[in-house]
């Protein structure tokens, strides 16, 4: 059975972009457009791996990381962080809340998909 | 379309929505509102274009959004504070961003002067120092230098990474010179190696990482041995479930650059402690770790194998058990060997339950606490079942929405003629066929409608456009305006929406440029320096209204008279009144600035605004106080798909003319009608000679012109503002038609503008006023004779 990927993204570009290189790679893919969603989508129909942006409205990405790894049936999913290459300081204190890898944006399909196989079983 | 393509063009469209976002944000900013949200929204918006944007490879624009978004974090952050100027510049920001974006939309160029000086406006709001540090030093150039921004755009390609250049670890060297068990072999062996120790620390596995997955992603890289310590385990009663005690010892062949290798550790190298040596071509020494190399072989298994012997034993003994702790089992070590006889299974159960319950607890409170609301939504969404992650709205092709127009267009002509029959087969209406069609009616009529409010949309997509343009002019024109918006929301049909929008900037500019007075004048004259301007749309009677008023001089109407007199628009001794003096403006060829600006339009004045508007089957008015301002309005029909028409007849042929053009009917009486040269009949309204067109001559119905006084006059407006008598033999009603293009199933013919089909079945034609009109007035010969339709 292929793996779920949890997308949580405020920004449709991105979300599709994600959703195209996934798809293609064989995941299956479900998305959320902010923090709060992505736990809701999260807990109704878990994922494998959550991606997840950083600066969302309502709840941003490191709340994902901490309401993530509060949850006791989705503690130890893994959690990749889309992140610039100039924010540097952001992928810290995301590892620091729990991330379990980052993606540097902008990426490509190859790179997504080394990033989800280091982290998913 | 490629699924490149297409996600590029969502990228615009959502770029569409984030500058209106920013735009809101900013002007709410402009109003003083430091609200963090709104700054942080701003900041998303302008980062999300940035994000987008390099996927795309788009450079100026990554460029320009990387600079702003620098300042908007700087602001976020609270070093930058808010203040009118502050809020000025960012509004200027955020139009620059916007051609930024519809330059790469066209593949066209940017303004790059404007683009220069906006960054180092942008850059002025920062400290130079501080601006430095951020790497938003601009060269001379005036190109900030791309390694500043520490943001390298890469294309989406499917090409692999090219892979770092081998950088020269001096620690490892140094590591492996103090590493006695590595014996000192030549450097230059046939086939080299890494030997890497690496030891997880509990951090790594709270982060959901597993020590398997490196050491699947290590195997890729080469043939590896491993190796697994478990020295570091302590007995039963001792272990945590929770904290990490092994070690791993990898022997990777191949010769891989230390940065390939270092990458596999990427994500947890700050949690573990990792040594990576350089080796040559000796598997038994790598392997002499432990005292004579027996002892931690036998405890060598596919490293793979040790978290998932601890799984399958977890879930034995606590079957009951959260999947949590069981897919947290990686953190927690295998079984100690050392001692498989003392093995206590109450022990281990307690100690499972325990643990489990542990993390129950921990992880239970924070999120009970987080937010109660949240966990009543994830029920819901949970009982609403997989479709969860849906939106409140979904987009459609223009096309799609347009198709199923016409088909409903066709279903409404469709049942008025079924209804029609049916009323000529003499069945009761009673009956029950009479009873269902009434039915089927009301239901047509209401998919009618629901299908128009799909196409209905707000008027904020033309309004968003304003403030910019507002801006604009009142920096070239050297006045303070402020604008105001009101009804953003009311909707009205999309192609309407489309033609609104180059009326409304034409009144907004001329507001500004010609309405509202200088500052000095403005204070001179006891009012604010800031002059305001309203826009409004509203719903008034099955039209839109859209409004534009200023607080600025009024209409001077002593000098609109004098050059409507000057320019022979009216007789010297005419008598008007002020109303119909304010409407002067109106009538082609007159303007009231002598030096035409570039500012209120290139050359045309308000009677192209007043055209184009007709062009929609709308009106334009003026009301003027002097002194006080000016407002106009305009009304406009909701929807360019049906239309409000009287359907009369010529020459045995239905027509429909326009509502929005008729002006009155009468029955022309035979002192009233006139023939100029014994041809071309005009007929005295109200004291204005107009000119009266034999409708059925005009489109080649017929040769012999229709007696007048047998007839109905009705008088029409065209566009331009002409006015012309139609002649017809009776007029049969007023009813709303459906549109149907003649361009698009026949071909363009003079003087018709469209067709609709009629409850009958019959097709009836839409008369072309505005071309009826102007060929009247022009004198030309009778278009020649046409088929009937």
């Amino acid at each position: 059975m292929s793996k779920t990927v949890l997308t949580i993204d405020d920004s449709r570009t991105m979300r599709e972009m994600l959703n195209m290189a996934l798809v293609q790679a064989g995941y299956r893919v479900i998305q959320a457009v902010d923090g709060v969603e992505g736990l809701e989508v999260l807990r109704a129909e878990g994922a494998d791996v959550v991606i997840t942006d950083i600066n969302m409205p309502r709840m941003d990405g490191f709340g994902v990381i901490e309401g993530v790894r509060a949850d006791p049936a989705h503690r130890a999913t893994p959690i990749l962080v889309l992140t610039t290459e100039s924010d540097a300081t952001k992928k810290e204190r995301a590892r620091c809340a729990g991330a379990t890898g980052w993606i540097v944006k902008p990426f490509n399909p190859a790179k997504l998909v080394e990033a989800i196989r280091r982290v998913a079983a | 379309m490629d699924p490149f393509e297409s996600i590029k063009a969502t990228f615009f469209q959502e770029c569409e929505e984030l500058l209106t976002d920013m735009e809101s944000g900013l002007l709410a900013m402009e109003q003083g509102d430091d609200d963090s949200e709104t700054v942080n929204a701003v900041f998303r918006a302008v980062h999300s274009v940035k994000g987008g944007a390099g996927a795309f490879g788009l450079e100026e624009l990554i460029r320009f959004a990387h600079v702003f978004e620098t300042v908007l974090d700087e602001m976020r952050s609270g070093r930058l504070a808010l203040s009118d100027e502050v809020a000025k510049v960012l509004l200027r920001a955020s139009d620059v961003l916007a051609d930024h974006v519809a330059a790469a939309r066209s593949g066209g160029g940017v303004d790059e002067g404007r683009t220069v000086s906006m960054i180092a406006d942008l850059q002025g709001l920062i400290d130079h120092e501080r601006a430095n540090e951020l790497g938003l030093n601009v060269h001379g150039d005036g190109s900030a230098a791309e390694e500043d921004f520490g943001f390298v755009p890469v294309v989406l390609s499917l090409d692999e990474p090219a892979a770092e250049a081998p950088e020269t670890d001096i620690a490892a060297l140094l590591s492996a010179a103090a590493e006695p068990s590595v014996a000192a072999e030549a450097p230059e062996a046939a086939t080299p190696a890494w030997k890497v120790i690496f030891r997880p620390r509990a951090e790594m596995y709270a982060k959901a990482n597993e020590s398997a997955l490196v050491l699947r992603e290590l195997a890729r890289l080469g043939e590896v041995e491993v190796s697994l310590d478990t020295s570091g385990v302590p007995a039963l009663d001792q272990l945590s479930a929770e904290a990490a005690y092994l070690t791993w010892t990898i022997r990777l062949s191949g010769d891989r650059s230390e940065a390939e290798v270092r990458d596999v550790f990427e994500f947890v190298e700050d949690d573990c402690d990792l040594t990576m040596v350089r080796v040559g071509d000796a598997p038994e020494r790598v392997a002499a770790d432990g005292p004579d190399g027996d002892a931690p072989a036998s405890a060598v298994e596919a490293a793979a194998a040790a978290p998932l012997d601890l799984a399958a034993l977890l879930a034995r003994v606590a079957p009951a058990a959260e999947p949590a702790p069981a897919a947290a089992a990686p953190a927690a070590p295998p079984a100690p060997s050392p001692a498989p006889a003392d093995l206590d299974v109450a022990g281990l159960i307690a100690l499972a339950e325990k643990a489990s319950q542990d993390h129950a607890q921990a992880a239970q409170s924070p999120v009970a606490r987080a937010d109660p609301k949240l966990d009543q939504k994830a029920e819901a969404r949970a009982a609403a079942g997989p479709a969860t992650a849906a939106t409140p709205t979904i987009r459609v092709d223009l096309d799609r929405v347009d198709r199923l127009i016409n088909a409903v267009g066709e279903l409404v002509i469709q049942q008025a003629m079924l209804s029609q029959r049916v009323f000529e087969s003499g069945l009761a209406r009673s009956s029950d066929v009479a009873l269902g069609l009434e039915d089927l009616e009301l239901l047509t009529r209401e998919i009618q409608d629901s299908v128009m409010a799909i196409r209905a949309q707000p008027v904020k997509s033309v309004f968003q456009r304003m403030p910019r343009l507002v801006r604009e002019v009142a920096e070239a024109v050297g006045k303070k305006v402020r604008l105001v918006m009101d009804g953003e929301n009311t909707e009205v049909d999309k192609t309407v929406i489309e033609r609104l929008s180059d009326p409304i900037t034409h009144m907004l500019r001329n507001a500004i440029d010609h309405g509202l007075e200088t500052p000095d004048e403005r204070e001179a004259g006891g009012k604010s320096a800031e002059g305001a301007v309203r826009l409004a749309a509203l719903h008034r009677g099955g039209r839109i209204v859209i409004e534009v008023q200023d607080d600025g001089r009024g209409i001077n109407r002593p000098r609109v008279r004098g050059i409507a007199v000057a320019k022979g628009l009216i007789a010297e001794d005419a008598v008007l009144s002020d109303d119909e003096i304010d409407n002067l403006i109106f009538l082609p060829g007159f303007s009231t600035v002598d030096v035409v600006s570039d500012i209120s339009g290139r050359g045309v004045g308000m009677d192209v605004v007043k055209r184009s508007i007709q062009a929609l089957g709308g009106r334009i008015s003026i009301t003027s106080e002097p002194g006080k301002g000016s407002k106009f309005s305009m009304s406009l029909p909701l929807t360019l798909a049906v239309l409000d028409g009287m359907v009369v007849s010529a020459a045995d042929q239905t027509l429909v003319a326009p509502l929005s053009n008729i002006v009155e009917s009468l029955t022309p009486r035979a002192e009233d009608v006139h023939l100029i040269g014994g041809r071309d009949a005009v007929i005295c309204i109200r004291d204005t000679f107009v000119p009266l067109i034999d409708v059925g001559v005009a489109l080649g119905f017929r040769d012999t012109p229709l007696p007048p006084t047998s007839g109905v006059a009705v008088l029409v407006e065209s566009e331009g503002g002409g006015k012309a008598a139609l002649l017809v033999e009776a007029i049969q009603g007023q009813r709303q038609v459906v549109i149907k293009s003649l361009e698009a199933n026949y071909q363009q013919i003079h003087g018709v503008a469209a067709a609709t089909i009629l409850g009958d079945g019959r097709v009836a034609l839409i008369l072309d006023v505005d071309a009826l009109v102007t060929t009247s007035r022009r004198k030309s010969p009778r278009i020649e004779k046409r088929m009937a339709v």
